[in-house]
This record gives C-alpha cells, sequence and structure tokens, in this order.
C-alpha cells in the first residue's frame, strides 16, 4: 500500500499509557486529521511517527517498508510545531532554507524554492526579516514554508493554529487548506478543534485515551458516530437512557421522554442521542415531543433551541425563517425516528 | 474552545524519557564552581570573620567590639546611610518622569537614547569620576571657561572634595536602572486600567496616585532598592569625587587597609558593610522574584501611542534633552577634554597654545622622568588586557558548567538552593573582597601574595554571576523543539550539534565573555587593595594620575579613561548586537 500505515502502535511513560494500540493509515496525498480531547495522546503519536520517540510495540509502515529502525532525519517527514519552533538565531530565509541545505540542494536551487514557499504561504520579500519580530500568523506562515519546503513526503502538523486567536485561525484554516491541495501534500493534521478537523481533513481519527474511537470521512463521523464519547465530543449532548422491547414485528426504544419504533439489533438498555439538526416544527399533535421553551439563541441561519422536557433539557437547531414559541411557552417537535435517533451500548 | 489547551507536547513527553543517569549528571556540574566558590569567596570571608573576631593581645576586647563602640565607625555607618538614601531619592526624581515617557509613547530616537541611557550604567567608576572631573572639575571645561571669561585667577566652581559631587555622580550611572527597570514594567501595564479609572470617575492625578502608582510600587521599591545598594557600595565615585573629607565603609576599609594596615579594624567594617549589603540584597531578590508573577502584562504594541499634542511633544522633548544633556554631558566632556590642551603646563606659564592636541595620548608612551620605579601606563593596558583575557577564560570554564546545570532544570530543589550562593559575591562590595584576600591569601596554606593570578581571580569572583546569568537564558532557549526540529528536517545528530547547539551557544559565549571582558577591564575596588605596584589595572592607572597634581597627569588620567570607556562601549555594543533575543519575551 502507498503512504502512511500504523499499525498497533503502544507507548506508555511509566504507569501513563499515551498510545494503547493506534491504528489507522494515511493514503498518498490525503489529509487525514487525528482529533481528540488534550492528553488522549495526540503529540505523543505524531513524535512516534516522525521518530522522536520509540514505540513500545506495533508497526509503522511507509509504501509498505518499516519505518521503526529508521532515525528521526532519515524519514523524510515533516514537522510542524505548535510552537513553529523557529530557529531565533536564523533569519526566515535560513529558517526556510535549513532543510534544504540538509538534503544538499544547491545555492540557486535553494533560493529559488524558497521565493517560491514563502510565496505560497503569503510571504513573498520576507527573507530578511528577523524571526524574533513576526506576529503570531507570520510565524505561522514561516513555520509552514519552512516544513514544507523540503517536499516532505508527509508533512505533521501539531496543533499549527493552536496558539493563535480564533478569529485568525478561522481564516487561516481555509488558507491552509488550500496550501496542503495546491502542493499535493500528504498530510497529518492534530488538532482538539472539531471544526479544524473537519474543514480540512479528507478522514478523521478520533481519539480518546490512546486509543482511536472511529477512523472515517467526516461525514460519517458526524452522522454516525461510533461512540458516546464521539457523540459527546462532537457536542451532540442530547443523550437518554432507554430501553429496547420488541412490539410485534418492529422493535421499539421506551425512554422518560416518549418511545420511538427503531430498527436495529439492540435489546434492553441503550442510550439514546437525538441529534439536534434533524427535528422540525409542528403544532400537530402528531409529535414525537413536546417540551417547553426554555431558552433561544440566534445564530443567523439557525436558531438554536434548548428545551424542556420533563425535567430534562434538549438542544435542537432549527431553520431561524419560522415563528417560533417565545421562552416559557410549550413547543412541538417532530422528527423521523430512522433520521434522527440512534443508540449505543447503554453508558454509566 | 480555548485556544492552545492541547499542551500534552511532545517536549513535556520526552521528560519522561529521560533516564536515571540524566537526573544526576547534573550535579556534577556543579562541582569546579563550588569548589571555586569556597575557596575563593567563603574562605576568605571566613577569615575576614576570624580576624575581627579573634582577640588580639594586650586589648580587652576584639576588634569587633571595640569597633562598634567606636565614635567614628558609628560616624561613617551614619554617613554611608545618609549619602546612599540622598542618592536613592534623587535618582528616582530623575528616573520616573523618563521611565513614563520611555513606557507609554513611541518616539523617535528612543532606542538611541536606550543606548545611550545603558553606556552610562556600565561605565567603570574611575570613568565617570575623570568623566566629572574633565567636565566640572578645576581643568574641567566649566571651570577654565568661567576663568577665561571673566579673566578668573582661580577656578569658581568647586566640585571635587563636596558632597553634591558624590550625589551627582551617582544619580549620573544609576538613573539608568529607573529607567530601565521601571520604563519596562510600565510599559507593560495595560493603558486600560488608567482608562477604567476614568471613566469610572477619576482625574488624572487621582488615578496616577490611586491607579497607577500602586501598580507599580513594586517595581520603584525593587528599583530603589538596587539603586540604594549600588550607592551603599560605590567606592571609586567617592574616592576620588568625594575626597579625603567623605568616608563610606566601603573606602573606610581601604583607608584602614592600605594607608594605615589596620587589618582587623578593616575586617570588621567589611563584616558591618557584609551584613548590611547581604540584608539589602536578599531583600532585593524576594521583591524582585515577586516582580515576575504581576498582573496582566500587556505586549508593548498596545501600550505605546505617539506623541500627538503640541504640548506633550514640547514636554517630552524637554525630558529627553535633559536627561540626554545629563547622561552624555560628562562623556563627551572627557573624550573632548582629552583631546584638548586648555591650561598651561609648568614653565609654559600664561603663555601657551590652547587647542586640539594627542599630547596628552603621547605622554602615556613616555618616561618623563626617568625613573627607575617608574610604570609606564602601555604596561597598565597590556596588564589590564591580560588579566582580562585570564577573567574570561576562568569565569566562562566555572560558568558555563553552571549555567548549563540551571538550564537544564531551574527548578529542582537543588538548582534553586544552589542559584542564590553562586549571586552572593555579586552582593558583597568588591572592596571587602580585596580585603578577604589580603587576609585569606597572606599566609599559608595558600599564599597567593606573588602569584599574577590573584586579580584575575578576583575579578572572576565579580564576573561570575553575569556570565551565568547571561548564559542560562540563552541555553535555555535551545529547547528540545528546536534540535527535533531540525531532525525532522533531516539534520542528523552531527548536524544539529553544528547548526543548533553550536552557533546558539556559541552567541552566548560571546556574549558572556564580552561580559567578563569588560568588568576585568573596568574594576577597581578589589584591584586598589591587592594590585601590585609593579602591575598596575587601567583603572588604577588612572586613580593614580588624577590624585597627582599638574596638567600633565590629569590629561594622561583623561586619555586613559577615554581608552578605557570607548573599550566598555564597544563591547556593551557587541553584547547588543550578539545577544540572541529572548525569544518568550513578548
Amino acid at each position: 500500500m502507498n503512504g502512511l500505515q500504523i499499525v498497533n502502535i503502544h507507548r506508555s511513560f511509566g504507569e501513563i499509557s499515551a498510545l494503547a494500540g493506534i491504528t489507522f493509515d494515511v493514503v498518498l496525498g490525503e489529509i487525514v486529521a487525528v482529533l481528540g480531547p488534550s492528553g488522549c495522546g495526540k503529540s505523543t503519536l505524531l513524535a512516534v511517527i516522525a521518530g522522536l520517540e520509540v514505540p513500545d510495540r506495533g508497526e509503522m509502515l511507509w509504501d509498505g517498508k518499516t519505518l521503526t529502525e529508521i532515525p528521526t532525519y532519515r524519514r523524510g517527514f515533516g514537522l510542524m510545531f505548535q510552537d513553529f519552533a523557529l530557529f531565533p538565531h536564523k533569519n526566515v530565509f535560513q529558517n526556510v532554507a535549513f532543510g534544504l541545505q540538509m538534503v544538499k540542494m544547491t545555492e540557486p536551487e535553494i533560493k529559488k524554492r524558497v521565493g517560491e514557499t514563502l510565496q505560497l504561504v503569503g510571504l513573498p520579500g520576507f527573507e530578511k526579516r528577523d524571526v524574533n519580530t513576526l506576529s503570531g500568523g507570520e510565524g505561522q506562515r514561516v513555520a509552514l514554508a519552512r516544513s514544507l519546503a523540503p517536499y516532505p513526503r508527509l508533512l505533521m502538523l501539531d496543533e499549527p493554529l493552536g496558539s493563535l486567536d480564533r478569529n485568525l485561525r478561522e481564516r487561516l484554516v481555509l488558507d491552509l487548506k488550500s496550501i496542503l491541495q495546491m502542493s499535493d501534500q500528504t498530510a497529518l493534521y492534530v488538532t482538539h478543534d472539531q471544526e479544524e478537523a473537519f474543514a480540512i481533513a479528507d478522514r478523521v481519527v478520533v481519539m480518546n485515551a490512546g486509543q482511536v474511537e472511529q477512523f472515517d470521512i467526516p461525514e460519517r463521523i458526524y452522522r454516525q458516530p461510533a461512540s458516546i464519547f464521539v457523540a459527546r465530543f462532537l457536542g451532540l449532548t442530547n443523550l437518554i437512557q432507554g430501553n429496547v422491547r420488541q412490539h410485534g414485528d418492529t422493535r421499539i426504544v421506551d425512554t422518560a421522554i416518549g418511545e420511538w419504533p427503531f430498527d436495529g439489533d439492540y435489546t434492553g438498555e441503550v442510550t439514546v442521542l437525538i441529534r439536534p439538526d434533524t427535528v422540525h416544527l409542528n403544532a400537530d399533535s402528531q409529535c414525537q415531543l413536546s417540551g417547553i421553551m426554555s431558552e433561544l439563541s440566534f445564530r443567523g441561519a439557525t436558531c438554536r433551541i434548548i428545551i424542556n422536557v420533563n425535567g430534562v433539557p434538549f438542544t435542537f437547531e432549527l431553520p431561524s425563517n419560522m415563528d417560533l414559541p417565545r421562552e416559557g411557552e410549550n413547543i412541538q417537535l417532530c422528527f423521523d425516528p430512522e433520521e434522527a435517533i440512534q443508540l449505543f451500548p447503554k453508558s454509566n | 474552545m480555548a485556544a492552545g489547551v492541547d499542551r500534552d507536547s511532545v517536549e513535556v513527553n520526552s521528560k519522561f524519557f529521560t533516564s536515571s543517569y540524566k537526573k544526576y549528571a547534573p550535579h556534577a556540574l556543579w562541582l569546579a564552581p563550588l569548589a571555586f566558590l569556597g575557596l575563593f569567596y567563603f574562605y576568605p570571608m571566613g577569615s575576614i570573620l576570624e580576624i575581627s573576631f579573634s582577640r588580639i593581645e594586650g586589648s580587652q576586647a576584639a576588634p569587633f567590639i571595640q569597633a562598634l563602640a567606636s565614635e567614628r565607625v558609628r560616624r561613617v555607618l551614619g554617613f554611608t546611610f545618609f549619602q546612599a538614601s540622598l542618592s536613592t531619592a534623587l535618582t528616582l526624581l530623575v528616573g520616573l518622569p523618563g521611565a513614563y515617557l520611555l513606557a507609554r509613547y513611541d518616539f523617535r530616537g528612543k532606542s538611541l537614547l536606550r543606548a545611550l541611557t545603558g553606556i552610562a550604567f556600565v561605565l567603570p567608576t574611575l570613568v565617570v569620576a575623570a568623566a566629572f572631573n574633565a567636565m566640572l572639575g578645576p581643568r574641567g571645561w566649566v571651570n577654565v571657561g568661567l576663568m577665561e571669561l571673566f579673566d578668573l585667577s582661580q577656578p569658581p566652581i568647586q566640585f571635587i572634595n563636596t558632597f553634591s559631587a558624590i550625589l551627582i555622580a551617582h544619580v549620573f550611572y544609576n538613573t539608568t536602572i529607573v529607567l530601565r527597570m521601571v520604563g519596562d514594567y510600565w510599559s507593560h501595564i495595560d493603558p486600560r486600567m488608567g482608562q477604567a479609572a476614568q471613566v469610572l470617575g477619576a482625574n488624572r492625578l487621582q488615578t496616577l496616585l490611586r491607579v497607577i502608582l500602586p501598580l507599580l510600587m513594586p517595581v520603584i521599591i525593587t528599583a530603589a532598592l538596587l539603586v540604594f545598594i549600588f550607592n551603599f557600595t560605590s567606592f571609586g565615585v567617592i574616592l576620588v569625587l568625594g575626597g579625603p573629607r567623605f568616608a563610606t565603609l566601603e573606602v573606610e576599609i581601604f583607608y584602614q587597609t592600605v594607608s594605615l594596615f589596620n587589618l582587623p579594624l578593616a575586617a570588621t567594617l567589611s563584616i558591618l558593610q557584609l551584613a548590611c549589603t547581604l540584608i539589602l540584597t536578599i531583600l532585593y531578590t524576594r521583591l524582585s522574584a515577586k516582580l515576575t508573577r504581576p498582573l496582566s502584562l500587556r505586549p508593548r504594541k498596545y501600550t505605546q501611542r505617539k506623541l500627538t499634542s503640541w504640548r506633550s511633544k514640547l514636554l517630552a522633548a524637554l525630558l529627553v534633552i535633559m536627561l540626554l544633556g545629563m547622561l552624555t554631558a560628562p562623556l563627551i566632556a572627557l573624550a573632548a577634554r582629552s583631546f584638548t590642551r586648555l591650561d598651561p603646563e609648568p614653565g609654559q606659564h600664561a603663555f601657551f597654545a590652547s587647542g586640539l592636541t594627542l599630547d596628552f595620548y603621547k605622554e602615556l608612551t613616555t618616561n618623563r622622568r626617568g625613573s627607575l620605579f617608574y610604570v609606564s601606563p602601555l604596561t597598565a593596558i597590556a596588564v589590564s588586557t591580560g588579566y582580562a583575557a585570564a577573567t574570561v577564560f576562568l569565569a566562562l570554564a566555572l560558568g558555563l558548567p553552571a549555567a548549563w546545570a540551571l538550564a537544564r532544570n531551574s527548578n529542582s530543589k537543588f538548582n534553586r538552593f544552589i542559584d542564590p550562593i553562586i549571586m552572593l559575591p555579586l552582593g558583597t562590595s568588591a572592596v571587602t573582597l580585596g580585603l578577604g584576600f589580603i587576609v585569606a591569601f597572606n599566609r599559608p596554606p595558600l599564599d597567593l601574595r606573588a602569584s599574577i593570578l590573584l586579580i584575575p581571580l578576583a575579578h572572576t569572583l565579580v564576573a561570575l554571576p553575569f556570565v551565568v546569568r547571561s548564559l542560562t537564558p540563552s541555553l535555555r532557549s535551545i529547547r528540545p523543539r528546536l534540535r527535533q526540529a531540525a531532525q525532522v528536517m533531516g539534520a542528523s545528530p552531527m548536524q544539529v550539534f553544528r547548526h543548533i547547539d553550536l552557533p546558539m551557544v556559541g552567541r552566548a559565549l560571546l556574549v558572556a565573555a564580552t561580559f567578563a571582558f569588560t568588568i576585568s577591564l573596568g574594576e577597581f575596588g578589589a584591584t586598589a587593595l591587592i594590585a601590585r605596584p609593579e602591575y598596575p589595572t587601567i583603572p588604577i592607572m588612572i586613580y593614580r594620575f588624577i590624585s597627582q597634581p599638574g596638567a600633565l597627569n590629569y590629561g594622561q588620567a583623561l586619555a586613559l579613561s577615554t581608552i578605557l570607556m570607548a573599550a566598555t562601549a564597544a563591547g556593551m555594543l557587541a553584547i547588543e548586537r550578539f545577544r540572541i533575543a529572548d525569544v518568550g519575551e513578548f
């Protein structure tokens, strides 16, 4: 297989198990995001792939050949650090040129490539600048140029936007994506921000406590989270305990706020997820959910509402071009159970 | 989600990777520096204690008790505190408005102002004394000019040997501390604090008194304490500008040692000096440690404005001119005077050619008296350079391992305990160090009286804290991240060393070496006690010339001072140039 394969990688530090059996792959030309909360082992994973940390066990392959014995500097990968790690004693040109000098490019070639890469990241003419005088956004771009310049087989980015403020991040994530696509760069992108991951990645690895919770394309991760952890991490918080019982030919899931037909092979106690963006307003009595509006916030094209059903709050998103009941009034919502409901084995 | 929440970084993880050998190896780095301090700091200090507390035959009590009862000692102690307090108050008075200007406004020439004020601070005290002499002394510009103008036969302004001379010189070289410390801190205080106060109804004066000053108080007190310590231990300025009438502890130790050979009394005075400076230094360290965690510090670009109104521009201009004038006029006077002949030499009487001349510099190379015991100023230059080179070598050899150990793990208990010990010589007055060398190394087991190394060893003691303090942050800035970044980009371990470690350590070493070199060149207090007559350093030579009468001696003192000033300024410029900008700084 062409590209990177990570097979059952383990790494622990004393008592702490940072990586407990990680398996996924990155196909050539693809951008894979590693998404997970702080401390889930993402950065250790990058360090292991870069060769800065040695895995306890497991296998790493590039184009089918093992990487384990190859030292960091011969792997031909790029790594962009969260704090950029620009060399403070070198100017912008010397920073970007460093990787090129390591592969023994000639001076004119280096000059051309540095200029080209700085152009690509939107900093043409920055060659002579002292890196200590760069702004956060500029530093980020120089770090990107530095890791892109030597044509790495795989570019790894460790929270590349993590140290920047929100506005800058939203703008830069799109720039970053187009830069990576323009140079047809295979990349592994580590982040704790789901919006960033979904915006940039072809496929996403969701990690938790050193393990892979789900590895799939963004749409499917959002539509079919593989676990309660993934659902919660993505902000899908309408979770309620339920019970599946057989009712004639169909199965029905029974909860404190209603019962709905369900097609699947769960039985007994389950956790039910109701997706926030699959409901619509209905004044009919034929609705699936009724409660009291407790909060409404307008967000442009959609409104986020929190309704109170038998004392339990649920969050939904509705198109904002409707007349919604006011806070404190009754509200009836309908949904197609097949589309809106997903079951998980019961959690504690 | 907040930016940068995820800190489970490669850097942190790799700490787990360190094996136990790495945990204990850093302690070995301390061996040489600690042995050095034990032998050349603690042993001499112990000898001073021993002398002042052991009873001498035929006397009633130990010299320490006798000294405390003496009227003269109490007067000296009183004057030392008095002049230090007054000098400090004046320095704050001059420095605070300047600190405000530097902190809050962005104007043309600001970096030049900062650089120039920096030079005043690092100049050797003997150069400062000579500079004021060139400006206001009996042969200085002002007096000679007035004499010429009004046809006077005597210098109208009595400056040398006055109390004001001491105060003015102290203000001259300590103002920079207030400008830098208070100014830097002030520039990071959010101006919105003041704005918030004004929105809440405080007028400008109330804002200053109730909000800004309380915010600044810690840094003002810390800066004042540092200035006080410098004034308290001031030596060259008081010796040369104050004259025999004004004795501080430091000067009294010198007289008792060099002129009266009363080592027990000198040792007792040193103990007093040591106790005072130790308390002050501990206080200062405590306070400045607190300063490092102030409220929200803001990057400078948010806190500084341009001068806009016509009135503020005028006020700022006046302030800048005053500061620049005060801080550079003596230095310009010194350099200019060393190239100018203004008064007749013996035998020339009123008929002489005044004007530009290189005579004073030429004179440095001639032995006019043909004396056998004559020591040429050129010898002093050679001796000083040699001592400075030896100091650089010793200070780097001892400072590098210490800085390395500190940089690797500054938070370990061991290092936190050792760090202040390395800094101890900084809180010990130079004359006390010199006296310690005299009483400790004049007798077996370590008789170093004749050793050529005695002065470089003393200078190393003074330079070591500076070397360690300047090396540690530089070494620390070579974070594992930078090496990893280079590795990932294809640098082999050899290449990482060549391209990352070597250049960064190299520049840090260059900066530290320059510190050691300039400190050794200018050191006067300790050298004055232990220098051998046939091998004087430049400051000793300046002192000899300036305390002798005659236009030629005066001119040579100024010429040597100018050379020393140029060397020091060049050193400081080199340090500014090669210092790697602090990565973590705003």
